[in-house]
């Protein structure tokens, strides 16, 4: 178990090492939110009636951006190999690892979303719903990201493979995600689309790291 | 039969005369249907248009059933690292993209007429273009990854990740739709089919399954040559 939270601590001391951990993905964030009323114009009410969705599937996108370096590096300097050949299963290093890219890059955008939401004209009544959706969202866009990050190791076109692999996945948390943030915004019950984004959530961190784990073996061996 | 055909030699020399069979059943199938078809009367809605169901709906079940065998040749090919089974895997995904593209390109060419539109989103419709979605993605992946055996389970894994997701895609599609619009141009429940339509439409499934087995037995065979042609060719050189 010391050594699974070794693995946590070292993911997220790398997450800030080189690369400034989440500014990259909260800046993509930004600046995403920032092109909106450019290209839809800038009225309140069209912005309004979008930003919420529009803010919950940028999210989805921003925690696309740092997948690539959840294996990748490993992969190349050879510490995959080690952790491999080390006493943690392999399991437990892909879920330490998708629980630090939680930390690290869906914690700090779920926080910076209500923002976003509120700055493209979203009542801010809804941050509440927005923060939870994107904590709990966030653990389905890291694992599953994860899987695909594995996955994509020893190819030559990390980053726009992964986000081809993941996207359709990312199917239901978007659904539901959503669903809850509107179904708030108009006072329908948020409840169940909220219970549902937690259940392929906690089903996510249950079967990825599996996933993620066959993946990487696949890839060094 | 099956475990017979796992040795490579039976399964070449079952696929040489059985590929060709299925194709012919394949077309006897398709020739029948398509008669009955055009002596249908035209439907009393839908007129002249009703003429393609009978290239879309078996397209749309076979864009589901090649998932289906992906599936289960990727888990063989997992589980008994069996090569027959990786090659069926590779085999059939870029059959089974292509019923997916055929179901979406049809169906769009239907709903123009009938709906008015395009295209909607409707569940059904876009869980179809989201497997669309997994075929490319799967089929990315296995070109993407150079080492040719890791590239074929790097994208059982996915085809196996994708086979969990399918249903929950669905029915999350189907619960979102149900959130967003009451009413939809398409009314499920209409009359129930009479067997002027219903013949030839089960004619033109199974011939699409004819000729889907066919064709994939004959990818097969091309995989099974190809890595022959490798193995002679690193021989050679070696």
């Amino acid at each position: 178990m010391s050594g699974l939270a070794l693995i946590f601590r070292r993911e997220l001391a790398l997450s800030w090492a080189g690369g400034g951990g989440p500014f990259l993905a909260l800046g993509f964030y930004i600046a995403m939110a920032s092109l909106l009323p450019l290209a839809l114009g800038a009225d309140p009410a069209r912005m309004a009636s979008v930003a919420p969705g529009f803010a919950w599937l940028v999210l989805a996108l921003a925690s696309l951006l740092s997948l690539e370096r959840m294996f990748e590096r490993d992969f190349e300097d050879g510490a995959l190999d080690l952790i491999a050949l080390g006493p943690a299963p392999l399991e437990m290093t892909a879920l330490a690892k998708g629980l630090a890219q939680w930390i690290a890059i869906a914690a700090p955008l779920a926080l910076l979303a209500p923002l976003i939401v509120t700055a493209l004209g979203a009542p801010m009544r809804l941050a509440p719903i927005v923060v939870i959706c994107g904590l709990v969202g966030g653990l389905s866009f890291c694992f599953l990201g994860g899987v695909g990050a594995a996955l994509s190791l020893g190819s030559r076109r990390g980053g726009v493979l992964i986000a081809l692999i993941v996207l359709p996945l990312f199917t239901p948390p978007v659904i539901f995600g959503a669903g809850a943030i509107e179904a708030f915004g108009v006072g329908l019950d948020w409840r169940t689309p909220l219970l549902l984004l937690s259940a392929y959530s906690l089903a996510a961190v249950a079967l990825c790291p599996f996933a993620m784990a066959a993946a990487a073996r696949n890839a060094i061996s | 039969m099956f475990q017979a055909l796992v040795n490579p030699d039976r399964f070449m020399a079952f696929s040489r005369w059985a590929a060709p069979l299925l194709g012919v059943i394949a077309l006897v199938l398709a020739a029948a249907g398509l008669v009955l078809d055009f002596q249908a009367p035209p439907d009393y809605q839908q007129g002249y248009t009703v003429h393609i169901m009978f290239i879309h709906v078996p397209a749309a079940f076979m864009s589901e059933f090649v998932y289906a065998c992906l599936g289960v040749a990727s888990f063989l090919s997992l589980v008994f690292r069996h090569a027959l089974a990786t090659a069926a895997a590779r085999a059939a995904a870029p059959l089974g993209a292509g019923f997916t593209l055929l179901a979406l390109i049809t169906g769009s060419l239907w709903g123009r007429p009938t709906w008015g539109t395009w295209w909607v989103w409707d569940p059904r419709l876009t869980s179809v273009l989201v497997l669309f979605l997994f075929y490319i993605g799967y089929m990315a992946l296995e070109a993407a990854v150079e080492d040719e055996a890791k590239a074929a389970r790097a994208a059982a894994i996915l085809a196996l990740v994708g086979l969990i997701n399918l249903p929950i895609v669905h029915y999350s599609v189907v619960w979102w739709n149900s959130l967003h619009q009451g009413s939809s141009l398409l009314r499920a429940g209409g009359p129930a089919m009479p067997a002027v339509y219903l013949a030839p439409l089960l004619l033109m499934v199974f011939a699409y399954m004819a000729g889907f087995g066919a064709l994939w037995l004959v990818r097969i065979r091309g995989e099974v040559w190809r890595r022959r042609a490798a193995v002679l060719a690193m021989r050679a050189v070696a």
